[in-house]
């Protein structure tokens, strides 16, 4: 393999290059839609990262997103298809939303329980799709839409329950303070805080007026996890048998049935803790009644492919989606393009990471071409020297 | 060298060249058919002759070289180019309509039209039975495809191409799905289609089938022309030779096998198969330390399903017992941890994960034991080492695949990570599924040796193949399955390909014989018997002198041992041949006296034997031995009696056939005469010993 096609070959250089594909194509449609195409997307960019504040948001943006999509990515080293995600993180939110209105406990113990029966819930909610697929042979795709749809209207259910309905709102009462997740959410409200972050502008623009929370750290906390899970231990090395060739899996005597659950277990768990640090960790901190799904976990799909699946990669696909869809808004409100705009790049980026595999043969094809150029013209130079000679 | 052009040539490839990227997958390589001829391309797995051939049906296009069909020069862009030349290619895969009639297969793109539009099907059946007729095509032209035999769809393949007009016929590998009779059909074919002037040319690695159906052969090696040779006055060591480069031994090198305690016994089991139906019916076969069992058998007797309920793949009826212990309707993992390892037929499907690194390959099992994973936490170091011993002890190439994906490496070296991987996990049953399938003859060996050097730890080796002679030469006992169930056992060397042959079929000449052997036990007639034992007889000692090259010395004490039953005067004569076996073999290795009669001797003789090695085991308690053992050698020797009478008769026909019970006497007075024999041997040991 020459050096060239070893290049083009990695990972992350594709995702680089259908990145930025991708961007030209809404440069294109941007150009025939009346819009100035640079000016746009150098619009886009500032509005991502213009100012400490957008950063911050970008982060805060992402942060649910990259863990639906370690979910996801997770589910696909395993052979699994989660696009249950969705349902998932939907059921996360319920109920994170619903334990932590009720908790009055010191911090720590707070959030452990709501994080620990957002997970708990999110994992049964995937792992019963598991069991269906190893029982029952039934794909986890069809049953994972389905209960994505029930996850929905269980969630409006219980926002309409008196016991959990806040009046006078369309949502539920929101999580006690106890269990937020944001960094120093009280200090950074009294006068001590204030006159502190007076000091530091950079602290005032972002910890004054985002909330920042835990919720990233933890989510690169849990990519390396997931990655060591996945490469370095017995139970991960189990999973990825399975996800690669199920029949050898079962030959060696590995137990493929518990395999698939458990790995949508591990991948649900993973959208419910997103859904834990999404509910406690930024306002309005409660679940509202909702007529569509919000696509979190949805774009934690679009996340894990375009990082090819590796737990590290989507730490930064995800910061990639959550800043176009943060920079979005920005775009619209500045320059009057349509934020559609915004998804129209996310699918062709998507899609040119799935055509991504044809950029290495491309490249040899072309080295072969220049190659045989190259040697026609020393033939040519050979010929003419040698004629010159003649003469 | 290439031959000058010519039109005496059907095909002449000179020169041709091909490249994958950087890889040169045939480099200047030469062929050249005369007209009517049959033309082998012979060479190893990946050696290029399946390259070469798709070059000449249009497959690939040739980067260099050119090709010239009867003297003239053409340019073969596509299949559709290559029928209009007049060649026609019957891949090994075969492609047709598994829904269609073989009629509509055949014309299948070139129909018989009426009108614009319409079919005529009738005239396509004409056309069809025409050519059947002329060449002794046996096909059935209503029948669907799926509903007949394997031979039967080649047949129709080749049809395809003659309807298609053509003269120059190439078949890919056409044997590999065949029985041993339905090969005899194809060569019979064949040679009535070079009678009518066509050219055929086989790819092949089986030295066998050139012998017996070709002209002249080609060989390449690694991409490359080594020669043409025609194919009379040459051995198939010498084709062999030309193949790989180097000396290959054709004959399995082993020696006599030396059972120990059952490992493996399966017991009346019943499997059903995907369509629910029982496809092993009331299989009962045992496996013992030390010996190689070998199921012969046609694809689709049950081998299939009885091997998943062996590896508790699925659910089934019966009892399997590994070690004593009953390990069916279990998980794989059930099996493996106590002891068993198996090779399993689909190296892709079911040995390996092609997404993983040929380091991770090696711990398939050994991944969740404290030693490889303590704590859960996979040791990478000691992964790492111990694939990379693996990688050197069965020369695993490239030898840097280690963290590569198992995906890129050639089959024989797969297959060589598999067999490894299962022999380190020292198992007491090793089951091999058609382990040298797709390898070529070098590679052949290799696996062969590995089998039997694992008898020889005194590991059982259940071998299920559906080359017939990979089961006839490597194992020690022949089991031949057939319509779910164990046909019938023989002993190493006791049988040739043909009766075998029989015997996978279904076995009805077996049962008539077995039938004429009944009826002559009735009627107590010599002359019958003479006359049906006559082939049996024959039989045998062709199968030895096949195996007797190496081995003299065995064959001189069957024949002793023959006599000895013979003449029925066991005592005095039988202590004599044993006498002299001993001193015989003790002059050659003092330890192989016993086993050295197991496969040559008649039935009775094994089985005595067979016992004899324990004996020697307990060298100390020789006074203990004769009384214990006697027992239960005559209760074995009971239970075979029907078989040991075929064979015994078979051995003195010449001679009255004694009577039931004049057998079991004999049986009982030469049990206790070896008895004392093999005192008499331990004694003789222990001087010799003691001499020493």
């Amino acid at each position: 393999m020459s050096l060239r096609k070893k290049f083009f070959s990695n990972p992350f250089v594709l995702t680089i290059i259908a990145i930025v594909l991708g961007f030209c194509v809404a440069g294109l449609i941007l150009l025939a839609a009346g819009y100035p195409p640079i000016e746009s997307i150098r619009t886009l960019v500032e509005s991502m990262v213009g100012r400490p504040k957008d950063i911050s948001s970008v982060i805060i943006r992402s942060t649910p997103i990259i863990f639906t999509g370690l979910g996801v990515a997770f589910a696909i080293k395993t052979g699994l298809f989660n696009i249950g995600a969705e349902g998932q993180y939907v059921m996360g939110c319920v109920v994170a939303t619903m334990v932590g209105s009720m908790l009055d406990f010191p911090k720590p113990v707070a959030i452990l329980m709501v994080v620990i029966s957002a997970m708990l819930v999110s994992a049964l909610y995937a792992g019963f799709v598991g069991l269906l697929k190893a029982r029952l042979g039934i794909h986890e795709v069809i049953s994972g839409i389905m209960l994505n749809w029930i996850s929905l209207y269980f969630s409006n259910w219980i926002c309409g329950l008196d016991f959990f309905h806040k009046p006078g709102t369309v949502g539920m009462y929101p999580v006690n303070p106890c269990t937020y997740t944001m960094i120093l959410p009280e200090w950074k409200r009294s006068e001590a805080g204030a006159a502190f972050m007076e000091k530091y502008p950079i602290l005032k623009e972002t910890l004054g007026r985002t909330d920042v929370n835990a919720g990233f750290v933890v989510a690169v906390i849990a990519a390396f996890m997931i990655s060591h899970l996945l490469n370095r231990t017995r139970k991960g090395y189990e999973l990825r048998a399975v996800g690669q060739n199920i029949h050898a899996a079962r030959f060696a005597g590995i137990n493929v049935n518990k395999s698939i659950v458990h790995a949508m277990m591990i991948s649900g768990a993973l959208c419910g803790l997103g859904a834990a640090f999404y509910v406690t960790g930024q306002s309005p901190h409660t679940v509202s009644t909702l007529s569509a799904f919000e696509n979190v976990g949805f774009n934690g799909l679009s996340v894990a492919f375009i990082a090819f699946s590796s737990p590290i990669g989507c730490l930064l696909t995800g910061l990639l989606f959550g800043g176009l869809l943060y920079g979005g808004a920005g775009l619209q409100s500045k320059v009057g393009a349509p934020t559609e705009i915004i998804n129209i790049v996310i699918g062709v980026i998507v899609f040119f990471c799935a055509l991504s595999y044809l950029i290495p043969r491309f490249v040899e094809r072309r080295d072969a071409a220049r190659l045989n150029k190259k040697r026609k013209k020393q033939a040519q130079k050979a010929m003419k020297k040698g004629g010159a000679h003649v003469n | 060298m290439a031959a000058e052009v010519s039109s005496k040539y059907a095909v002449q490839m000179h020169g041709i060249t091909k490249r994958f990227g950087s890889f040169y997958a045939l480099t200047d390589v030469d062929l050249d058919v005369e007209r009517g001829t049959i033309h082998s391309i012979l060479g190893e797995n990946g050696a290029g002759k399946s390259t070469l051939m798709n070059v000449l049906y249009g497959l690939y296009q040739a980067d260099e070289g050119e090709i010239y069909i009867n003297g003239k020069k053409v340019n073969i862009k596509n299949p559709t180019a290559a029928i209009e030349n007049g060649i026609g290619m019957v891949h090994q895969h075969f492609m047709l309509v598994e829904n269609f009639t073989v009629t509509q297969n055949i014309v299948l793109g070139s129909e018989p039209t009426r009108g614009p539009i319409g079919l005529n099907m009738r005239k396509a059946r004409q056309n069809v039975l025409e050519i059947v007729n002329k060449y002794g095509l046996d096909v059935e032209p209503d029948k669907l495809v799926r509903d007949i035999s394997v031979g039967m769809q080649q047949r129709v393949e080749i049809l395809k191409a003659l309807y298609r007009g053509a003269e120059i016929l190439i078949l890919d590998e056409p044997t590999a799905v065949l029985t041993e009779q339905e090969i005899d059909e194809l060569l019979a074919i064949m040679k009535n289609l070079i009678r009518d002037g066509k050219t055929i040319i086989i790819i092949t690695h089986k030295l066998k089938e050139i012998q017996a159906s070709s002209d002249k052969c080609t060989i390449i090696r690694r991409g490359e022309y080594i020669g043409t040779v025609p194919v009379e006055g040459i051995t198939e060591d010498e084709l062999a030779t030309m193949m790989v480069g180097h000396s290959v031994r054709l004959v399995v090198d082993k020696t006599p096998s030396n059972p120990g305690e059952v490992v493996l016994d399966i017991q009346n089991l019943y499997v059903k198969n995907e369509q629910g139906i029982n496809a092993v019916k009331d299989l009962n076969l045992q496996v013992r330390a030390g010996e190689i069992v070998g199921i012969a058998g046609i694809d689709g007797n049950g081998q299939h399903e009885l091997m998943e309920a062996v590896n508790n793949l699925k659910k089934c009826k019966g009892r399997i017992i590994l070690c004593g212990e009953e390990i069916q309707n279990k998980n794989p993992k059930y099996g493996i941890d106590r002891g068993m390892a198996t090779i399993p037929a689909d190296r892709h499907k079911d040995g390996l994960v092609l997404g993983f690194t040929v380091y991770e390959n090696t711990i398939m099992q050994k991944y969740r034991t404290d030693e490889f994973s303590p704590g859960g936490r996979i040791n990478r170091k000691k992964m790492r080492s111990f694939a990379e011993e693996l990688i050197k002890a069965y020369d695993v190439r490239p030898e840097d695949c280690g963290p590569k994906l198992a995906g890129g490496l050639s089959g024989g070296n797969q297959q060589k990570i598999i067999i490894g991987r299962e022999i380190a996990q020292e198992p007491k049953l090793l089951i091999a599924i058609q382990p040298t399938r797709g390898l070529d003859v070098g590679a052949i060996e290799n696996v062969h040796k590995m089998l039997i050097h694992e008898r020889d730890k005194g590991v059982a080796v259940l071998l299920i193949s559906f080359e017939l002679d990979e089961v006839m030469n490597v194992s020690d006992r022949i089991a031949v399955i057939y319509d779910g169930h164990i046909q019938q056992i023989f002993e190493h060397g006791t049988v040739d390909n043909r009766t075998l042959g029989r015997v996978m079929a279904g076995g009805e000449i077996e049962d008539a014989e077995l039938a004429a052997i009944r009826k002559q036990k009735q009627e107590a007639e010599a002359a019958a018997a003479a006359a049906e034992a006559a082939p049996v007889k024959q039989a045998v000692p062709e199968a030895q002198a096949a195996e007797a090259v190496t081995e003299e010395i065995p064959e001189a004490q069957a024949e002793e041992a023959e006599e000895a039953v013979t003449e029925e005067i066991p005592e005095a004569q039988a202590e004599e041949a044993a006498a002299e076996e001993f001193s015989e073999a003790a002059a050659i290795e003092e330890e192989e006296v016993p086993e050295e009669e197991t496969p040559e001797a008649a039935a009775i003789e094994a089985e005595e034997a067979e016992e004899a090695p324990e004996a020697q085991a307990e060298e100390a308690a020789a006074e203990e031995f004769s009384e214990a053992e006697v027992m239960e050698a005559e209760a074995e020797a009971a239970e075979e009696v029907p078989e040991a009478q075929a064979e015994e008769e078979a051995a003195d026909s010449p001679l009255q056939s004694p009577s039931m019970e004049q057998m079991q006497n004999t049986l009982a007075q030469m049990q206790q005469s070896l008895a004392d024999l093999q005192k008499q041997i331990e004694e003789m040991q222990k001087a010799l010993a003691g001499r020493q």
